[in-house]
């Protein structure tokens, strides 16, 4: 069996779904909401590089490596944010986060 | 390499020069420490200042850098409007920063850096450089909501902002990613010309519409996408609060007026639907939400994502008349929001926030010109007549009706009646119940300032309206081919 843009794409579309699915289940721990971030932001570059290799264009790879350069950054900060969080919090648990509701 | 390959960098001045400001003053910042802030904060303002002047004065109708980057009168309209909400929540958060014992240098460096990136995803003409821009300005806002670092609603807020934030971006990029594989390209003009010869789109690019308009939702906080802002409103400091409410407010609506009228705009059937459905749902929550809201940030919120509803039904006419008039709205609203949030920042009693709208009791007499001033604005939040809100509306909805979009402004004019419940409750609260605490006076000049040309615009709107519809009218004019 080839492996063709079809098989690409199902790959991207399931891993992006674990990851929305991810952020919203998860009742545990921060730190799996920011993998499953990651995880979105690498189904939308398997996406693009699946993409560029089947139009033969090299756009998508050119916006790939922008995703992986911010995506770098995007971790930075929030890993940044939750130590600081974790600092007045105590414990990282997903549903302790609820000082404010309503 | 020969002379005519040189890129054309003068479109992009306005960018370069700010990019190049932030990189000094960080390096002086470090240098001078915090005892700097105020002068940082100072030069700042000015450099946004000279950059919108460049904004005004430099070319326009240009594309450059490989068609990624375009200037035209709709992008320095935007522009200059984001440089106004900055400067305004800077000026405004000068005392309050000191107050509260936040004054760091990097603050006004992240409010430059993320109106930078505000700058760059207006004037994107790409996907890619739609997404870069957009990230820069997402990225120092996560920081910037999460400023005071020592409290927990501060870093809470933050968190939950970034987690959301980065949810919508990557939806946005699941939709960039098939919009490119469906149509081939990034650009934004070859995709509008690939809709205008073929009237049927493939599956995938529908879907990646819909992905794409679901993040620009995320950022203009409109419902259901709109969890996220009540909290970060309430849980941030209110100087970034106030910022939040304002800059990244005009700058994701002038993206999203920017994605769907440039390279959807063969496909008006197909996202108006979308956008009808946020646009009612907004209104209607907004609305409704705010009732039994007791901190007066959350009740911003709920009032901004209300707001963003009746700017998307301007939007979601789909005509040139539209985009005026949503243009309209979002410099209205910016010019109330200052006023508004210059108030907040005056709810200090004995040296401490106060955010219940309960400590507004008295204020009418207690401090009559903050009352009076308040009262205006809530009476144009609201869209009480001669008052510039009113305008805001007024637009809108006639360019909706000129679209037959009779159901929705039906919506749109029952949850302003709604809406306008909790406004006038303020001005109730602050001219009819008895004072509690006396606040302290605003002493800085920068805030009774900003105070007085929010309510003057407000009030003498109705004297003068003709160069702003005019400058809208060139504005909207410039996207529309």
């Amino acid at each position: 069996m080839e492996i063709g843009i079809t098989h690409y794409l199902s790959v991207g579309a399931i891993l992006f779904t674990i990851g929305v699915f991810g952020i919203f289940l998860n009742k545990k721990n921060v730190i799996i909401i920011l993998m499953s971030i990651e995880l979105i932001l690498l189904a939308v570059n398997i996406n693009l590089i699946g993409f560029s290799a089947h139009l033969g264009d090299l756009t998508g790879q050119v916006f790939a490596m922008f995703v992986l350069t911010v995506a770098a950054a995007e971790a930075a900060i929030g890993l940044a944010i939750l130590v600081i969080y974790f600092r007045n919090r105590g414990n990282i648990d997903v549903e302790n986060l609820n000082i404010m509701k309503g | 390499m020969q002379y005519n390959d040189v890129p054309n960098f003068l479109p992009a001045l306005p960018e370069i020069f700010m990019s190049v400001i932030c990189m000094v003053l960080l390096i002086f910042g470090v240098f001078k420490g915090n005892k700097s802030t105020y002068l940082i904060s100072w030069l700042v303002i000015l450099s946004l200042f000279l950059t919108s002047l460049f904004c005004i004065l430099g070319p326009k109708d240009e594309i450059i850098f490989s068609n990624i980057f375009i200037v035209d009168d709709f992008s320095i309209f935007s522009k200059v409007l984001i440089i106004i909400g900055a400067i305004a929540a800077l000026a405004m958060s000068l005392s309050y920063i000191r107050n509260e014992g936040m004054e760091k240098f990097e603050y006004p460096i992240l409010i430059m850096l993320s109106t930078l990136g505000m700058m760059m995803m207006v004037s994107a003409n790409d996907l890619i450089s739609l997404y870069v821009g957009l990230e820069l300005q997402s990225l120092a806002l996560y920081v910037l909501a999460a400023f005071k670092r020592d409290t927990l609603k501060s870093s809470e807020a933050g968190l939950k902002y970034f987690v959301l934030g980065a949810l919508s971006s990557g939806m946005l990029l699941y939709g960039a990613s098939l919009i490119y594989g469906f149509s081939g390209t990034t650009n934004f003009e070859t995709i509008q010309a690939m809709f205008d010869s073929n009237n049927e789109p493939s599956l995938g690019i529908i879907v990646g519409i819909v992905f794409i308009i679901s993040a620009m939702a995320f950022k203009v906080s409109a419902v259901p996408f709109h969890m996220w802002t009540p909290d970060v409103y309430e849980g941030s400091t209110t100087s970034v609060t106030a910022f939040l409410s304002m800059a990244p407010k005009v700058a994701a609506m002038a993206l999203f007026i920017r994605l769907v009228y440039v390279p959807f705009y063969g496909l008006v059937p197909e996202w108006q639907q979308v956008v009808i459905l946020i646009s009612a749902a907004s209104m209607v929550i907004g609305s409704l939400a705010a009732i039994r809201q007791t901190n007066i940030k959350r009740l911003m919120a709920y009032s901004s994502i209300g707001h963003m509803g009746f700017a998307l039904l301007g939007l979601s006419a789909g005509t040139q008349q539209g985009v005026e008039s949503v243009l309209i709205y979002m410099f209205i609203y910016l010019f109330m929001n200052i006023g508004v949030f210059v108030v907040i920042l005056s709810m200090r009693v004995n040296g401490v926030m106060v955010e219940n709208i309960n400590d507004l009791s008295g204020l009418g007499k207690n401090n009559p010109f903050l009352a009076i001033i308040f009262g205006i604005l809530m009476f144009s939040l609201a869209g009480i007549p001669p008052l510039a809100g009113f305008f805001g509306k007024f637009y809108v909805f006639l360019a909706a009706v000129d679209s037959g979009l009779y159901i929705l402004c039906v919506i749109g004019v029952i949850s302003s009646v709604i809406g306008a419940f909790y406004y006038l409750r303020i001005v109730k609260i602050m001219y009819f119940d008895d004072p509690v605490d006396i606040f302290e006076k605003p002493n800085s000049a920068s805030m009774i300032s900003l105070l007085s040309i929010s309510g003057i615009f407000t009030i003498f709107f109705i004297v003068a309206p003709t160069p702003l519809i005019s400058w809208a009218h060139h504005a909207a004019s410039s996207i529309i081919q």
